[in-house]
């Protein structure tokens, strides 16, 4: 039962993401380029999926477990520290450079073309690598 | 096209019911770098199938819709040095952050996280910096 939801769940995330355009490079670069001709596309994604996400949030605080059973998220931690800044700050430069980050990557993997191949696999490096630089940041490490 | 902003609405509400589906659904946050991120690094390896399929799902959607639209180009760049930075940047910094677009974006800020709206700022702020000097002044992009 568990991995049909995740299937929707990745599902309606993969639709989204391409009907939205969010996949289409430019229209990402476009809405971080203020200076230049500045795409407002990305701020109505971001706000409809805020919509049925802030509901989502509402319906959790009435419930105890989710549909499964599982535990539902604890409330958000707001310890703001160095490495949420520093890793923030990486991650935007590199959206920015690309155009992508890791949705629309994974969203456009049958049709991004080999360029887009080069960009996962150096994310996919960046991540492994991640939890090494994490450790000598901050320890003990703090739990996800 | 002056309707794209209707598909991007449209695609957003897609997205946030994807992240509710999820939420109320598995009680998992929607946040594709950690989806992503706990594959390859064997932190999240308990739940793999989980996030396979949920990364199938993402996969398989856009072939779906595909003949829908003829043909989509989605404009990534062929500098490979560009592509290999970005990548680098994104992979590692999302997951010293903890979350990206999905996590921090959409989950976060519509639970109202401070840490969600921080992070967002922060990436926002940076991405379009880098745009700034990378295509207005150096001009690489």
């Amino acid at each position: 039962m568990y991995l049909v939801i995740a299937f929707i769940a990745g599902g309606l995330f993969g639709a989204g993401l391409f009907i939205s355009g969010m996949t289409d490079t430019t229209k990402v670069q476009g809405w971080l380029d203020v200076f230049g001709n500045w795409d407002p596309t990305l701020a109505f994604v971001m706000g409809g999926a805020m919509i049925p996400m802030a509901i989502a949030w509402l319906i959790r605080n009435r419930r105890v477990t989710s549909l499964v059973g599982t535990p539902l998220p604890p409330p958000p931690s707001t310890k703001i520290d160095g490495r949420l800044v520093t890793g923030s700050i990486m991650f935007g430069i590199g959206w920015g450079l690309a155009g992508l980050c890791p949705g629309p990557a994974i969203a456009s993997l049958t049709y991004g073309g080999p360029g887009l191949y080069v960009f996962v696999a150096a994310m996919l490096a960046g991540m492994i690598f991640a939890p090494a630089l994490r450790a000598r940041l901050d320890r003990p490490v703090p739990a996800e | 096209m002056e309707m794209d902003w209707i598909w991007g609405l449209i695609g957003g509400l897609l997205i946030g019911t994807g992240g509710a589906v999820y939420l109320l659904g598995n009680g998992r946050i929607m946040g594709a770098s950690g989806i992503i991120g706990g594959l390859v690094d064997g932190s999240g390896l308990d739940t793999k199938w989980e996030r396979l399929v949920f990364l199938a799902g993402v996969v398989l959607l856009p072939v779906l819709l595909m003949p829908y639209y003829g043909s989509v180009d989605t404009h990534v760049t062929d500098n490979y040095v560009v592509l290999i930075a970005a990548g680098l940047l994104v992979g590692i910094g999302t997951r010293l952050a903890n979350g990206c677009t999905s996590g921090h974006g959409v989950c976060g800020m519509s639970r109202l996280s401070l840490r969600g709206f921080v992070a967002t700022g922060f990436y926002i702020v940076a991405g379009g910096i880098g745009v700034i000097i990378f295509r207005h002044l150096l001009g690489v992009i």
